[in-house]
């Protein structure tokens, strides 16, 4: 009897604290198996977001810090120029790196930090209740656009990864999803790449994954994925925006 | 390919989404009992139709489910 599939040595046992069905849970494993398959767990050193993430801590068996709200970009350089044998990864939301981070993030891109980020974006403010966040569609209904995001009043969804795609020390970029098998897999190799980028001295590399927040959209799990499929994937294309030379 | 499924039971928060994937639909939510958690749990019966595809276990948000190759 050979193993197919079982839980990676890179999360811990502990159950995680995620409403059912949302798929923070799948982009943990994800981390976690491409860290364990890289030889990483213990060179890695992981920064975890303000938002649902806070507790991500607990979860991925390499060493942790946790940051302020949207600053895990700001630590993540700290930590990676003094250690710089290490392998450092930021994990955060829409809110926390789109919104109230989004000047750390830049910067950190725009200086070339050799860190990987991956940026979970669930168009909401998830642990806050369903807030409007800076990457809420058009028309979607969230607590603070209750009749659906205006774009006259709150202005048109931040599309991340296209716009640190123009920073040139941004030197890996690619926005996947995770609403099916297929797409899990190819989110995984991104992030792989990404952070073979880093391993590699060649700059700063992020990971945009689109995710579910079944409790705030107000869907079932299963609905959820559905949505996100014919609702975020047309406004945030699932594409690979830029890899250096030396991983491809 | 013969396959053999097993959950870690009490981690499921009965999200459904394993029994989406599956290409012999044989995951199924078992309504006649209750885990640890409060939830009914996603188990597999018909375990001589599984193809070790492991479909189920990457769409697991909780890493619930293990698959071996017979
Ligand atoms: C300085 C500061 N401002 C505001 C907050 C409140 N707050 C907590 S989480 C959050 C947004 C979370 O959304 P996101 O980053 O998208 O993560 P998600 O929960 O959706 O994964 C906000 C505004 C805070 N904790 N600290
Ligand atoms: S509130 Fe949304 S993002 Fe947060 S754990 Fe629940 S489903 Fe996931
Ligand atoms: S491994 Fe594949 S065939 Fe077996 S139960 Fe899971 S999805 Fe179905
Ligand atoms: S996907 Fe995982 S948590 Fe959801 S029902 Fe299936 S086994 Fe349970
Ligand atoms: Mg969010």
């Amino acid at each position: 009897m050979a193993v197919v599939f079982e839980k990676t040595k890179g999360l811990t046992d502990k159950p995680t604290h995620y409403c059912p069905g949302c798929t923070h849970g799948i982009i943990h494993r994800l981390v976690a198996e491409s860290l364990e398959e890289l030889g990483l767990l213990d060179k890695a050193i992981g920064v975890a977001p303000v938002g649902c993430a806070v507790f991500a801590y607990d979860y991925f068996s390499c060493d942790m810090q946790e940051a302020a709200h949207g600053r895990a970009p700001a630590v993540a350089t700290g930590i990676k120029r003094v250690h710089p044998d290490s392998t450092v990864f930021s994990y955060q939301g829409d809110g926390d790196l789109a919104s109230i981070g989004t000047a750390e993030i830049v910067h950190a891109a725009m200086r070339g930090e050799k860190i990987t980020t991956i940026f979970v974006n669930n168009a909401i403010y998830g642990m806050t209740g369903g807030q409007m966040a800076p990457t809420t569609l058009v028309g979607q209904k969230a607590t603070t656009s209750p009749l659906g995001r205006d774009a006259d009043h709150a202005g048109m969804p931040i599309r991340i990864s296209e716009m640190l795609a123009t920073i040139p020390k941004a030197v890996f970029i690619e926005r996947v999803s995770v609403h099916d098998v297929p797409n899990i897999i190819k989110a995984k190799k991104a992030i792989k790449k990404a952070f073979e980028t880093q391993m590699k001295g060649l700059g700063f590399s992020l990971v945009e994954v689109l995710s579910t927040c079944p409790t705030n959209w107000g869907k079932t799990p299963i609905e959820a994925l559905k949505w996100l499929k014919e609702n975020m994937i047309p406004y945030y294309p699932v594409q690979n925006f830029r890899t250096p030379e030396e991983v491809k | 390919m013969a396959g053999k499924v097993t959950f870690d039971e009490n981690r499921c928060k009965g999200c459904e989404l394993c029994t989406t994937v599956c290409p012999t639909k044989i995951v199924i939510m078992d309504k006649d009992r209750i885990n640890i958690k409060g939830y009914h749990p996603a188990t597999v019966k018909e375990m001589d139709k599984c193809i070790a595809c492991a479909a189920c276990a990457r769409i697991c948000p909780d890493v619930v489910i293990r698959v071996e190759k017979l």
